[in-house]
Order: structure tokens, then sequence, then C-alpha cells
């Protein structure tokens, strides 16, 4: 469980913006890992974005890892072994952390909801009354340049 | 949102629903509050240690004074395993003579001081070593492979590792006396 | 002597604004206008003394006078004349300085301009504003006070922070500060309706243009805050979701909500309630943010000394909030709705949607942010949440509010009949179809990419239509066209403003877009003479040069680039060396360009010059995302004109037309 749930920490932001091509460089694949894991020295950068020496120290770890024959998975779990859950840059979701996955999206969901509601319940009072045609931009400025002369 | 969206009805309901439940907008915000008040008592930078207790990584590293020093050859002892910087001021700077003291006082009684240098080079790293007399064994780790093993994240950290080969107890920052005298008798003290 | 006439300056300041903020609440209260004058009068002296003491600052600073404390720890003999300068706001209490006197400007400004004009909301809008500055004023007394002392006097500073030795330094904070400061006055004057009970639409009426500049200054201090990451942290990148960016994001969001709902309540007057909670947190959000980077709760790139100042900064976050809304609970039920909503396809629904995912957008960050320190109160484990977990939930939400800006400003009011969907949207929403598959074969093979491609020219089609069509109706009358253009964007600046912005935003999304999906980097160890090939560009090492500036020391790296075998430029990345830092500053250079930018950040190096370890990145289209905050500018710039005079008229308007929008 844990481990398909880091495979989908891994994999999801890799969809997102596009699947590497089948048969990717080593390279990118230790990128898209080090994208994934907290540079331990700096404020918030991934492994991958950091300048400093650390990074590039846990760069050449990741590389040698992925060398020696691991899995991206496995790679990650090493380094959650070693620093804990902290380590990952988003939260794994499970347990406690589906709460800052699924809220903004349930919140989104009702949201929806509430509007939806809302102007059903309101449209159902005014269907009887009639609505004057909107007007389009071109009909509008025709208006105003007609409205201005009148007015002078 | 309820109130002005549904006062033009003539229903009581929704009314009474605001009137009731008015008060919950600036309630709410409390929890909030209590959760960053909190935040005063936490260190952000504070990360802890998942693995005190379990069996320490085994290295090998390439000493300053040459030959090499392998963890596993210090089994049976008491191993106090420093990571410093020579670029790590000022704590480094101040935690050099306590454990150089450390080790001339525990040295004949089944305790180990390691010293691994990391992200360093060799020259700034040696002259740390003479400007604080060091004797203890030391050596760099280039390819920062030993602080991973660690879940290093900053310098200095130390870490005490009884004789069965287990972490014990990380400690971030300048090593102290107090300190490294009560940790090192807590695990003499268990025997093997 | 300088800090204690500093000091006691903020402290006679701080009594004037909290004298003067009580004054005119008693004398709006009591109707007795002679208070109300004495509170006037305080203000323009908390004015004087604030401005005072900051000309005292940075006379301070260039003279040299290290008896100031936050002149030693800020500045050293070898900074920079201007760098001098701008270090009044490069720490915590010359932060807060800043801030001050932005709101006492602000303040002046408000009673220049409403003292006259606004005479219900006038007194309550001065108390709360000076009430806020009172509070900024105390921060500036006990926790942080910038006039202290600093004795034995040392005969050298300890510098300035090397990263704040950039062009986006002086800039970054004021424009930042300017919005952050700015939506206090819509505060202020909601505050006010709220308390003398005429919550109709008058207060977002006169505080529109407050808001527009504000969001403005925001929007540029972000665009400003990402410039400066990417041309000096040395990592590459503009945004990296760090708890200081998201603290000014936050109020940015729930801002630019806030400016689109009122143009929901203005028509039909409904959402007041909701307008008023929008504006509340916007501006809690804003001291929340200050909050967050001073309080030392969460670990940021941006975070200043703590100490006492977050319980203060907690203490009015809770101030703020429990009394705006308990006002709000108390005198909610005056807020009436005075009209409906008839249909869901309709720009009523439209408005409400961009609000929904701009708060959703909002309550993300807001909640990734705070997650760590949840998750550690909760569960005792720290936790981190970063780019990968926001950029997943927020890249979908934004590609929403990019569709929502192509439908809202061309759907009907009320309801929107098939035909006139048909009209506004079958042209547009063919173009992003046609646009789609056009990039397919173009090779655009990223699923997210392409749609926002898309969206982004159906969002441009529908703007060029609405223009093109409404200068079309001028034409007709015999106009000619760049008159007709002209003319049209000067009497419907407000609408035609807005489009300029949407279309900055489109610009900014494109180079967001670009950047995140087609650059790529390498990295790599080179022996002099070596070089490493990227894209089309070759770059070479040459060697490296040492040399000694006024407060550091510089390896700089020569690199020759070439393009295709042509010579393009020699560039100069380097490593600087602070002697107050543990860790050399990145100094990157690049080659800017339209459609990439050549990115070198040089890493370790040999001692002798032998070998360097360099980064190269080609960032694409990243110049579209400044080219777009310009563009921004423009639209701001076009919004808050004054609206030219209307003739007056017997007849009365036409439904949902003839104002500009």
């Amino acid at each position: 469980m844990r481990r398909a749930a880091l495979a989908l920490a891994l994999l999801l932001p890799v969809l997102a913006w596009g699947a590497p091509p089948p048969g990717a460089v080593n390279e990118e694949t230790v990128r898209q890992i080090a994208a994934q894991l907290r540079c331990v020295v700096c404020q918030n950068l991934s492994v991958a974005d950091s300048p400093s020496e650390m990074a590039n120290q846990m760069r050449g770890i990741i590389r040698e890892r992925l060398q020696g024959g691991d899995t991206a998975e496995q790679v990650m779990a090493y380094f959650v072994d070693k620093y804990g859950e902290w380590i990952l840059l988003s939260p794994p979701p499970r347990g406690f952390n589906l709460l800052v996955w699924t809220l903004p999206f349930a919140g989104i969901g009702g949201g929806l909801l509430v509007i939806l509601m809302l102007t059903r319940r309101w449209s159902r009072r005014t269907r009887e009354r009639p609505v004057a045609e909107p007007v389009d931009p071109a009909t509008r400025e025709r208006i105003r340049r007609e409205m201005t002369e009148l007015g002078q | 949102m309820n109130s002005q969206l549904v006062s033009t009805l003539p229903a009581k309901d929704p009314r009474r629903l605001w009137r009731r439940g008015k008060w919950a907008i600036p309630l709410s915000i409390i929890p909030l509050l209590v959760l960053l008040a909190y935040g005063f008592w936490t260190d952000p930078r504070a990360i802890p240690s998942p693995l005190v207790g379990k069996p320490a990584a085994p290295f090998s590293v390439a000493l300053f004074d040459g030959g090499r020093l392998n963890l596993g050859d210090l089994k049976g002892k008491v191993v106090v395993l420093n990571f410093w910087a020579s670029w790590c001021y000022p704590a480094c700077y101040e935690e050099a003579p306590v454990l150089e003291r450390g080790w001339q006082t525990w040295k004949d009684r089944d305790v180990v001081v390691v010293g691994v240098d990391i992200q360093d080079t060799e020259e700034p790293a040696r002259k740390f070593l003479k400007q604080f007399s060091i004797t203890f064994p030391n050596g760099p780790d280039p390819t920062g492979k030993i602080s991973v093993d660690y879940g290093v994240y900053g310098v200095p950290e130390t870490f005490f590792i009884d004789r069965a080969g287990r972490i014990r107890k990380k400690h971030v920052g300048a090593v102290t006396d107090d300190v490294f005298t009560r940790e090192v008798a807590r695990l003499l003290k268990e025997g093997s | 002597m300088t800090p204690e006439i500093g000091y006691a300056m903020t402290a006679v300041a701080l009594g004037l604004a909290l004298y003067g903020s009580a004054a005119c609440a008693i004398g709006a209260r009591t109707n007795r206008p002679v208070l109300i004058q004495s509170a006037q009068h305080a203000a323009i002296g908390t004015f004087v003394l604030i401005g005072a003491a900051m000309l005292l600052l940075v006379y301070a600073f260039l003279t040299f006078d290290f008896s100031v404390r936050y002149v030693a720890t800020n500045t050293n003999r070898g900074t920079p004349f201007y760098y001098r300068i701008t270090a009044l706001w490069g720490a915590l209490e010359g932060s807060i300085i800043l801030w001050s006197a932005m709101l006492s400007l602000y303040t002046l400004l408000i009673i220049v301009r409403y003292r006259s004009r606004q005479a219900e909301f006038y007194p309550w809008v001065l108390s709360v504003m000076l009430g806020i500055l009172a509070f900024f004023l105390l921060v500036m007394t006990i926790p942080a006070p910038p006039f202290e002392r600093l004795a034995p006097i040392p005969p050298d500073g300890r510098g300035l922070n090397p990263l704040l030795e950039d062009t986006g330094m002086i800039t970054h904070p004021v424009a930042l500060y300017l919005g952050f400061t700015g939506f206090t006055v819509p505060f202020a004057f909601a505050m006010a309706a709220l308390i003398t009970g005429r919550t109709g639409d008058e207060w977002m009426r006169v505080t529109r243009r407050w808001t527009i500049v504000a969001w403005y200054f925001l929007s540029l201090g972000l665009l400003i805050g990402g410039w400066w990451s990417y041309h000096v942290l040395g990592w590459g990148g503009y945004w990296a979701w760090d708890p200081v960016e998201n603290a000014a994001f936050m109020p940015w969001l729930t801002g630019t909500a806030f400016l689109h709902s009122v143009m929901i309540q203005e028509r039909r007057r409904i959402l007041k309630l909701w307008n008023l909670t929008l504006i509340i947190l916007t501006f809690g959000l804003t001291i929340f943010g200050t909050f967050l980077t001073r309080s030392g709760i969460l670990s940021s790139v941006h975070s200043f000394t703590q100490g006492s100042i977050g319980a203060f900064f907690l203490g009015f976050i809770a101030l703020v909030l429990l009394g705006a809304f308990g006002l709000v609970a108390a005198r909610g039920d005056r807020l009436r709705a005075e009209g409906e909503l008839d249909s869901i396809v309709s720009r009523e629904s439209a408005f409400l949607l961009n609000n929904l995912f701009l708060i959703a957008a909002a309550f993300t960050v807001f909640f990734g942010t705070i997650f760590p320190l949840l998750s550690e109160a909760i569960r005792g484990v720290k936790v981190s949440v970063g780019a990968p977990f926001f950029n997943l939930v927020n890249i979908p939400i934004f590609l929403a509010l990019i569709l929502l800006m192509g439908v809202g400003p061309l759907i009907a009011w009320r309801r929107a009949s098939l035909d006139n969907l048909r009209r506004n949207f079958l042209a547009p929403v063919g173009a992003g179809i046609l646009a789609a598959g056009v990039f397919r074969l173009l090779g655009v093979a990223n699923a997210l990419a392409l749609t926002c491609l898309s969206l982004v020219v159906f969002v441009a089609a529908t703007i060029v239509l609405d223009f093109y069509r409404a200068t079309g109706a001028r034409l007709q009358t015999g106009e000619r066209l760049l008159p007709a253009m002209g003319g049209l964007l000067m009497r419907q600046n407000r609408r035609y403003g807005g489009f300029v912005v949407h279309l900055g935003i489109l610009v900014v999304a494109l180079g967001v877009t670009g950047s995140q999906a087609w650059s790529i980097q390498t990295e790599s160890t080179l022996r002099r003479g070596e070089a490493l090939q990227i894209g089309q560009y070759n770059v070479r090492f040459d060697g490296l040069a040492a040399s000694e500036e006024s407060n550091h020391f510089k390896v700089t790296g020569t690199f020759t680039v070439t393009n295709n075998g042509h010579a393009l430029a020699v560039m100069t990345p380097a490593k600087k060396f602070y002697p107050q830092e543990q860790t050399p500053i990145a100094a990157v250079d690049y080659l800017m360009g339209l459609r990439e930018d050549l990115y070198l950040v040089l890493g370790d190096f040999a001692r002798d010059g032998s070998q360097a370890t360099v980064k190269v990145q080609l960032n694409r289209f990243v110049t579209l995302i400044w080219i777009g905050g310009f563009i921004l500018t423009l639209g701001a710039a076009l919004a808050i004109l004054p609206e030219p005079r209307k003739a007056p008229s017997p007849l009365s308007s036409p439904p949902g037309g003839e104002r500009a929008g």
C-alpha cells in the first residue's frame, strides 16, 4: 500500500506535465525523482531545483541507486527511511494526509452544488417574468452614439 | 451567505437560521488562531529522526591521517559519530574542543569518537583539524552517501551509537560536555 | 543621539495614531466635528513623524551610523551607495517602517480626498486606518524597533544579505507593500459601511479605484518577486510555492475574486455579504502573510528573525478577524439582496464560478501552507507540502479560470439565450479547437499544454471578437478606424482595461505553460576547453577568474556559447563569497530571448581553474511572463482612467448595456 502510495505520488505530477518518451534517458528519471524530494538544506526547494552542494550529492546518490538496479519507488523509500515523511515534497496520499488532497476538491464540489441549488431556486421563481434580450457590443455602441447625439 | 440570498423570500426559517448561526463565522476563526499559536512552540527546522533505535548504517571512511575506518570494526564499543564541516561557523567551532576532550577522557573505556567531514574540501578541513588539535579519527564523505545514510540535514549533527550498533540518540547542533558525558555514560553502563 | 530621536518619533507617532483613532470614533458617534478635526491633525502629525523617522534612518545608513543596530546588521562599509538606501527595507524592522509609511500616506490621501465628500463614512474610515497604523507603530515601538541603539559601536557593520543586492530588491518590496497596504482602504470603507449601517454599494463604488490600484501593485510585486527568484536565487525557477510566496498569493487570489464580485453587486445588487466577507478575508490575508514570514512558525526562504513579534501579529489578526466578522454577524441582517440569479447560463453565474475557483485556489494554498503545522499538531509527524501538491491541485483550477475569462465578459446578464451563445462563442470555440489541432500537428504532445494553449486561443478570440464588433459599429457611423478604436478604449475604459488585463494574464499563462512543459536542463563538470551541448547551443568552458569586490570575493567562470556553430556570446556566471555568509551565493548569467533563455549557474570548481561544474538551462518562453506583466500594467492603467463625462439624456439606459463593464 505504501509502495503504491509512493508510486502515485511520483507518477501523478509526471502524468500532469507529460510522460517521458519510452526508453527515457536515466538522467530524466533522476530528475523526476529528485523533483519529488525536498532539498534538506534549502527552504522548500526540490532536490532537482536546488543549486546547493547537498542537493548535488543527493542527486548523485539517486543516480547511483538507479544504476544499482533500484526502482524509482525503492529510491524514494530509501530516502523516506532515512529522513521520514518530511523528505517527500508532497505528502503521500494516505491516512491523515488525505485531508489536504481531498478538501480542496470537496470544497469545489460543494461550492458548485451551492451555486447550482441557489440558481435553481431563484430561476424557478423568475421563470414567469420576461427577461429583456441582452444587448451585444455592436448594438450597445450604436445606442451609445445615438443617445449622445440625442443628448446634444 | 444564506441571508442575503433568501431574505427576499417570504420565509421565516432562513432568517432564524441566520440569527442563530451567524456567530459561527467569527467563532470558526478561533481553531485557526489556536493552531497558529501552537506553531510558536514548534521549531519548523527540527526534523525528528526516524533512525533512532535502528541499527546504524555501515560505512567506510578514508581517514585524513591515512588508513580506513569501518563502522563494523567498532562493534562492541560506544561510538560517537559527529558530522561537521569547516565552513560551519560557529557551532562546529564550539563543539570541536568538546569532542576532543571527550575523546581524551573516554578513549580507554571502549568509546570511539569518529568525525565525518561533509560538503567540504581537503585544505580547509585539515586546517580545522589542526586548529583544534583533533586526534580522534576523521575522514571526508565526498559523495555525501554517509550523510544521507544517517539522515543528516545540517551540520553539526552527532549520533550516539551503542555497543550493539544501534543509534540511540541524535543530537542536532553543537555538542556540550554535559550532553557528551551523559550519553556516553548511559550507553556504557548498559554493557553489551 | 540618532537612535533616541528616531525612537521618540515613533513613540509619539504611536500616541498620535491611537489618539486619532479614538477621537475620530468618538467624534463620529457623538457627532462632534471638532474631535474629527483633531484626529485629522493627529493623522497629519503621524505622517510627518514617520516620514521624518524614515529619512533619519536613511541618513543613518548613508553616514555609516553603526550606533543604530539596524544599520549595523544590514550594511557595512563596502555596501554600495544605492543598496544602503534600499537596505531600509532589507530586514524586519525596516519593512515595518516602510509599511507604516505607506499606511500613513494612504491615510493622508483619504483625508485630502474624502474629508468633504463622504461625510458619513469618512470619520470611521479614518478611525479604522489610524487604528491599523497604530498597530504597526506599536510593533515598531516594542518588539521590532528600527531605532535600537547598539553599544559598543562596532567599527564595521555586518552587511546586507547578498541576495538583496539586486535591482529586484529595490522594487519588489515597495510594489508588494503598496499592494498589501492598498487593500486597507477598501477594508476600512467596508468597516465604515457596516458601522454606519449604509451597507449598499456606495462603499464599493467609492473604493473601486483603490481596489484596482492595490490589486495591480500586488500583481506587480508578485511578478517582480518571480523575476528576482529567477535571476538572483540561482535555481532557474520563478515560483517555488514557498510559504512567503503563498503568503502574497493568497490575498491576490481573494482580491481578484473581490474585484470581480463587486461588478455583480454593482449590477444586480446581490452578494453584499459575500463581498464584505471577501474584503475582510483579503485584508486579513495580507496581515496573515506578514505574520507567516515574521513569526518563525514556518520555515521559508524569506523568514525574518523571530521573537515576540509573532505574538503581536497573531493578536492583531485575532482582533481584526473576530472584530470584522463579529461586526458582519451583528449587522448582517441589513444586507438584503435586491435582485436574484435567473439562470445558470448567465454572466452572474460565470462570475460566481470565477469566485468559487479563486477561493478554492486560495483555500488550497492556505491549507497546503499550514498543513505541515496541522499534521505536527494532530499527528506529531512532520510532512512537507510543496510544489508537486500545489501544482497538481491548482493547475486544473487555473485552467477553469482561463476558460471563465473568455466566457464571462461576453455572456449575457441574467439569462443567455441560445442565440446569444451562438453569436458570441461559436467562433472562439471553433478557434480554440482549431488551435488545439494545429498545435498537435506542430508536435505538442503534452495534454495539459495543449489544453492551456487552446483555452488561451479561445479567450483571445472572444476579446478580439468583442473589440472587432464594437469597432465595427463605430465605423458604421462614419468614424475612421483609429479614432474609432481609440474612442472605444477611452469611453469604455473599464471594460477594455479589463480585457487588456485579461490579455496580460493570458500571456503570463503562455509563459508558465511553455516554461513548465518545454524547458530542458543539463549539468556537467567540464575541463578547460571542454563543452556541453544543449538544444542547438554549445557551451564551452574557458576558465576561471578571481576578483576582489567591495564587499565580497568573486570567482567568475567564462563560457563561450555558440549557436549551431555561430558564435553567440561569452557568458560569465559567478560565485560570490561574502564574509558574513556561510555558503557562497550564485550569480547566474543568462541570455534572455523571446522563445528561450539560456541560463548558466556555476557550481563547484577546482581551485586552479582547471575544471568547473556548470548547470545549463534552456528555459522556454519565460520572457512571456514578464511581457504579460507589462501588458497587465497597461490594462490596469486604462481601467482606472477617469470616465469621460456622459452627455445628459432624458432617456433611461437600456438594460444591461450602457454602462461600461
